[in-house]
């Protein structure tokens, strides 16, 4: 009796075991530094990562790096307990996920913005550049001064890039317009800095400017007040941003990290995870702009009109966007 | 007049840059002159940028906020006092700590409150110190040419807190080295021995100073969240408190010196963001991060003795002990 009872619980056990290995997937995500809820970049992939946990009732385990030394620790914690996939987000991280992931070659991993090559890496990046060209030809559509304005975080190619997509935007729209560009600083607390993207901001506004656009994490934050104070517009940045300063958010430059998690996620559930590159530009409806209930007020049919034409014509290839990480300049 | 306009805009931002300078710089000539060092500054405008931030968005009133920034400031103080003056501890070492203990719980703290990752919500115009006009700026500005608008750009249109620091680094400078609580707090940085067999107790004057210093940080904390900001940011005094103990060192541990120095280095703050991509005459583009760096250059030549001589308080550092 007492060994058939003993048989029964083990082959329940088991069958459990079976159940949960066929259904159940860990999945993780690790944020960089801005943390999880920064409203930009690290958010979009929380959002992604939540939208799956609610429609597919599997939850996730993650991570908000707070200092360089954590980063490999995490990783490396995270692989050692199984987790698959595990969504680096930020460029930062992908030295360690190129040092972790071939340690453990049955594990699946996801960089986002940055590229690893590696035969167990998914590395996502994207066209940040076609975005912003569109919301550089809004900028300068909206602007009464012919003149917009860009401030970015840290100076890096990848945020060149969303200043030269936005350069070329504008001076789409007006050949004349000026367009200013400034970097918050050099090092990582560039993407922390308020009260300097503030006055940025301002600086640029006392040369005209009336539009500003900022990726710049925490530090746009800053760069939006100082904007809706002056009543000047102000374009956000990877998430939608606009509800921060409904009716003085022109709009927002939104980077779909989010589907890039779930889409991750939801490729290990159905064990349909690919491998290599995955860029997702505005054919992809990887990088859009913003039109919600918050800007509708701002922009006429018209504009609206416009900014979608000059989408297609991106997507079709009659407007060649220059990337600026292809040459390291901003020539085109 | 376009020149004029570009020099005004560049000092109105650097007044607006140097104002939580100079509260901080005047918190730590009060701590150091009493022979408390005061590396914990930075600690202390963070959390009470923190308290600050969550007092004003919780009751709606910048008051309130601006008290909560100031109490909590004070309580940092009196932790850092606890540590160095009564325990008689490393006071560098306390000092860091407070450091570390402001970082880590403001950032717990806000994520758990609000869960937006450390930050605050963000606060509406009435829930934060604004602009204020100076009466006639606007007048002034059209009607009177240059002088004008100087009072208009760079005078007036500041919230009431950058004012206050002036009055606070005046203020600072009567009580230091004219009053007699100021005569006490200097001998005690200099000479306890002396102050002690005068029947003044040290640690009670040295208690006062950091309190005073702990209050005056509040106000630079308060400055950065609810007046130039209008929320809490995850590490927002991007060293600042560093920066005002570097001008305490150039500015000789003197509140005028000390003054001029946060000016100087508010205004290469304000240089900083309007020097990226301007080419100069023969030198050519600058790369910004030099201006970032002059600050430090410059205190640690003035440190190495080429520019006059910076005497720190002779007792700086030392617990005092009454009988050996």
């Amino acid at each position: 009796m007492r060994a058939a009872l003993k048989k029964m619980a083990t082959a329940i056990a088991m069958s459990a075991v079976a159940v949960a290995a066929q259904a159940e997937i860990k999945p993780s995500v690790i944020y960089d530094m801005g943390g999880k809820f920064d409203r930009s970049f690290n958010q979009a992939s929380y959002s992604g990562a939540e939208a799956f946990k609610k429609e597919h009732g599997i939850n996730y385990t993650d991570f908000e790096i707070t200092n360089e030394g954590q980063r490999e620790q995490v990783m490396l914690r995270f692989a050692q307990r199984g987790y698959s996939p595990i969504v680096v987000a930020g460029f930062q991280q992908a030295p360690i996920v190129a040092k972790i992931a071939p340690q453990f070659p049955h594990l699946n991993f996801v960089t986002i913005d940055a590229v690893v090559d590696l035969p167990n890496v998914r590395s996502v990046i994207f066209k940040e550049h076609e975005g912003s060209f569109l919301v550089g030809a809004l900028a300068a559509m909206k602007s009464k001064n012919n003149a917009v304005g860009f401030i970015g975080g840290m100076d890096i190619p990848l945020i060149r890039k969303f200043g030269c997509g936005y350069e070329q935007g504008a001076k789409f729209v007006n050949k004349d317009a000026l367009v200013m560009q400034n970097m918050t600083g050099t090092t990582p607390s560039a993407w922390n800095d308020p009260t300097r993207g503030g006055e940025l901001a301002r600086a640029q506004f006392e040369k005209g400017v009336d539009v500003v656009f900022a990726a710049a994490g925490g530090t746009g934050v800053g760069v939006y007040q100082t904007a809706a104070d002056a009543g000047k517009y102000a374009i956000g940045v990877d998430s939608n941003q606009n509800y921060l300063h409904p009716g003085k958010m022109l709009t927002s430059m939104v980077k779909r990290v989010d589907l890039a998690t779930k889409n991750a996620f939801e490729d290990e559930k159905n064990g349909e995870f690919s491998y290599g590159l995955q860029v997702l530009g505005l054919a992809e409806e990887g990088v859009a702009w913003a039109l919600d209930e918050h800007n509708k007020g701002l922009v006429t049919e018209e504009d609206i009109k416009k900014i979608e034409d000059i989408r297609q014509k991106i997507i079709a290839g009659e407007i060649k966007v220059h990337n600026y990480e292809d040459t390291g300049s901003c020539t085109y | 007049m376009e020149m004029f306009d570009q020099l005004f805009s560049l000092l109105g931002a650097t007044i607006r840059m140097a104002t939580p300078l100079i509260f901080a710089a005047m918190a730590g000539i009060f701590s150091e002159r009493s022979g408390i060092i005061d590396i914990s500054l930075e600690g202390k405008m963070l959390m009470s940028a923190f308290a600050a931030a969550v007092v004003s968005y919780e009751t709606g009133s910048p008051i309130f906020g601006l008290g909560a920034a100031l109490f909590i400031s004070m309580m940092l103080s009196l932790l850092h006092g606890y540590a160095s003056i009564t325990q008689k501890g490393n006071q560098t070492i306390s000092g860091l700590a407070v450091n570390f203990l402001a970082s880590g719980l403001t950032v717990t703290l806000g994520h758990a409150w609000y869960s937006q990752g450390g930050l605050t919500p963000a606060l509406k115009n009435e829930q934060r110190f604004t602009a204020i006009d100076l009466p006639g700026a606007e007048w002034m500005g059209e009607n009177i040419p240059v002088l004008g608008s100087f009072y208009e750009r760079v005078l007036s249109g500041h919230n009431i807190l950058v004012y206050l620091a002036f009055v606070a680094a005046a203020v600072s400078f009567w009580v230091l080295f004219r009053s007699r609580f100021g005569l006490r707090l200097r001998a005690t940085g200099e000479e306890p021995n002396a102050v002690d067999s005068a029947g003044i107790s040290v640690a009670w004057v040295r208690y006062r100073a950091i309190l005073i210093a702990g209050s005056l940080a509040g106000f630079a904390g308060a400055y950065l969240s609810i007046a130039q900001n209008a929320s809490f940011i995850r590490e927002m005094t991007s060293g600042r408190g560093y920066i005002a103990l570097a001008a305490v060192i150039f500015g000789k541990w003197h509140p005028r010196g000390a003054l001029l120095a946060c000016l100087l280095f508010g205004f290469l703050q304000a240089l900083e963001t309007r020097m990226q991509n301007v080419e100069l005459p023969l030198v050519g583009e600058l790369p910004t991060q030099l201006f970032s760096a002059i600050p430090y250059i410059i205190t640690v030549v003035l440190l190495a003795g080429f520019i006059g001589k910076a005497i720190a308080p002779k007792a700086i550092g030392r617990p005092y002990v009454k009988e050996r």
